[in-house]
């Protein structure tokens, strides 16, 4: 011990000054990286709202400040690109996937969290599995086989699946359900309840942080997919959704920037209200994501 | 009694039947098809291992190997250095940290190919904001998504702006080291250096070997933002109606290994190659996932 204590002892004992000094500096310091930080991360965001009122002469040109401020040009992406039409696909892509994918997967969440059974351990691992490996894996056989049924050229072999769980949410509810105790689920099958009973009655209510997350995690998924909607819908207009029709916004508005970027914007949007509406779900659902030792 | 028995399988039923339909059965097709040679008109016709061999002939193949392993090892330690600097920033800030705990974690939301589109034109090598703050300070900004050379750091940039989601599950894992070691820490004498090399950087080493499993996984599938960055910068794109020639711009420097299967598949219709180069995606993926599971405990299926 005394050795720990002798190492410790500096050669010079600082005055009291010298480290209040050394601390409001390293305070300014640790302060001005972190403005810097949020500058740096803020600027395409600020610059691509800043392009979009623009004039669409003026967003050509290398300025950063607009000189006139157009807002109309958030009204104008609407009367020249199908944009209500991808915003419609988009949240019906979305909405229904979502709310299959918590019918599907809180059940088989919940039993790979608290039921006992022969095999549980070989279904988790077939999750993991699943949720692990790249999608392009299975691409071509998927393709062909809603091909078969006619289903290409619409959003259906992006939603159907999602009637049979997505292993991610599977992985995510179930990490939460782990946290619930089992003396409840315990009491309520003392009580009498079956166990679908237990599910619906005593989990669910307790498990809403986690069902919320999954949930947002599931809707943010779809909203910005562009590989599936690419996949199954390029040759169809018609099922477009955003991230999909901005991609060719682009290629057929080139010289209009700023429509591009009020586009952008506004795909952009909606995702940021549903975080600042849902911050903490979601930061602990990501939280989740993550492994614990 | 019996029934009860069954009560678990009812529960996970429609998952396994999931599991089944859409990715076993997929997955045994994706191998015999590997096997063959057809497109979207034709029957698969037995072909043997020639799609296998077609792929060790194939530059572009070679090409988008190469460009997928140096995302893999540039992006994916770039994005663990960062998640972990931001997550211990945040921890050393006495005001504000939930403000900018927000501001960087947002973009991470934002949808790929939206902030795919802010970063091409962020960086336009004309007119971009960027290359005009360089030209200002003396220096002559790169071509950034229209030079081979610069596209893939371009899209590093984009990555890195992205960081938020490994930052929230590092800044848990920091907040997570009992505060009883670096104590300890402290009456040895440790400077900060050796606080966070000796207390920390061990006690979140679990985390970091997920961040890297996931992150190399990640980066396998890397789609979206190198077929929009591809198409956007070539000032040419028709990127939703079919398959987009500018896919790999410029000079196949985007061509990732997913997004070659992608155009070798559906563009040129080779799906017996498409195949082939599916089931190697498998092995490698695969391969990275064992690492993980016999690794990290959370994911051995145990309870605590």
């Amino acid at each position: 011990m005394t050795a720990l204590l002798e190492r410790a002892a500096p050669a010079a004992p600082p005055t009291v000054r010298q480290v209040r000094r050394q601390h409001r500096l390293a305070w300014i310091a640790r302060h001005s990286i972190a403005i810097a930080l949020a500058v740096m991360f803020l600027t395409p965001v600020v610059y691509l709202f800043l392009l979009s009122v623009m004039t669409s002469d003026q967003a050509l040109t290398s300025d950063y400040w607009p000189n006139s401020w157009h807002f109309e040009n958030y009204v104008r992406v609407f009367e020249v690109t199908p944009l209500p039409h991808y915003l419609l696909n988009t949240v019906i892509y979305a909405g229904s996937a979502t709310a299959l994918m918590l019918l599907s997967s809180v059940p088989a969440a919940y039993a790979l969290a608290k039921l006992k059974f022969r095999g549980r351990n070989a279904v988790f691992l077939t999750v993991i599995c699943v949720m692990m490996l790249p999608p392009q894996v299975v691409t071509v056989p998927l393709y062909l086989m809603w091909a078969r049924y006619g289903l290409t050229g619409s959003l259906a072999p992006l939603i159907i699946p999602m009637l049979f769980g997505d292993a991610f949410c599977i992985f995510l509810l179930r990490q939460f359900l782990l946290t619930i105790p089992t003396d409840y689920l315990d009491a309520a099958r003392v009580d009498g309840c079956g166990e679908w009973r237990t599910l619906l009655r005593v989990v669910l209510p307790m498990a809403r942080p986690g069902i919320a997350a999954a949930g947002l995690f599931q809707f943010f998924y779809a909203w910005n997919d562009y590989y599936g909607p690419l996949l199954y819908t390029s040759e169809n207009e018609s099922s477009w959704t955003l991230s999909l029709g901005l991609a060719s916004f682009h290629g057929v508005h080139h010289v209009d920037w700023n429509l591009v970027t009020a586009a952008t914007v506004l795909a952009m949007a909606p995702i940021v209200v549903v975080f600042f509406f849902a911050q903490k779900a979601f930061v602990q659902g990501v939280t989740l994501t993550g492994v614990k030792g | 009694m019996r029934l009860r028995r069954l009560t678990p399988w009812t529960f996970l039923a429609p998952a396994l039947i999931g599991i089944v339909v859409f990715f076993g059965y997929p997955l045994l097709s994706a191998v015999y098809f590997s096997f063959t040679k057809f497109d979207l008109l034709t029957v698969p016709e037995w072909v043997g291992l020639a799609n296998y061999r077609r792929m060790g002939e194939d530059p572009y193949l070679l090409q988008s190997i190469r460009n997928t392993l140096w995302m893999v090892a540039v992006l994916v330690p770039l994005r663990i250095v960062g998640a972990i600097g931001l997550s211990l920033l945040l921890t050393q800030l006495r005001r504000g940290a939930g403000f900018f705990r927000t501001i960087f974690y947002l973009p991470a939301l934002a949808p790929p190919v939206a902030a795919t589109i802010a970063f091409v034109y962020l960086l336009k090598p004309g007119t971009g904001p960027v290359n005009a703050f360089l030209a200002r300070l003396g220096i002559e900004g790169p071509l950034w998504f229209n030079s081979p050379d610069w596209s893939k750091p371009s899209l590093v940039l984009l990555g890195l702006w992205g960081i938020g989601d490994l930052m929230i599950i590092f800044l848990a894992a920091v907040l997570g080291v009992p505060a009883s070691l670096y104590e300890a820490a402290a009456l040895d004498g440790a400077n900060a250096w050796h606080r966070f090399r000796y207390v920390t950087l061990p006690t979140i080493q679990p985390v970091i070997l997920f961040a890297t499993v996931t992150g190399v996984i990640y980066t396998l599938q890397y789609f979206d933002q190198a077929a929009v960055a591809g198409s956007i910068a070539s000032g040419q794109a028709v990127t939703g109606g079919g398959i987009s020639s500018s896919f790999g711009f410029p000079e196949g420097s985007t061509f990732t290994y997913p997004l070659w299967l992608y155009t070798v598949g559906f563009r040129y219709n080779a799906l017996g190659y498409a195949n082939a180069m599916a089931v190697a995606l498998f092995v490698v993926a695969l391969a990275v996932t064992v690492i993980l599971l016999r690794r990290a405990k959370a994911f051995s299926g145990e309870e605590q």
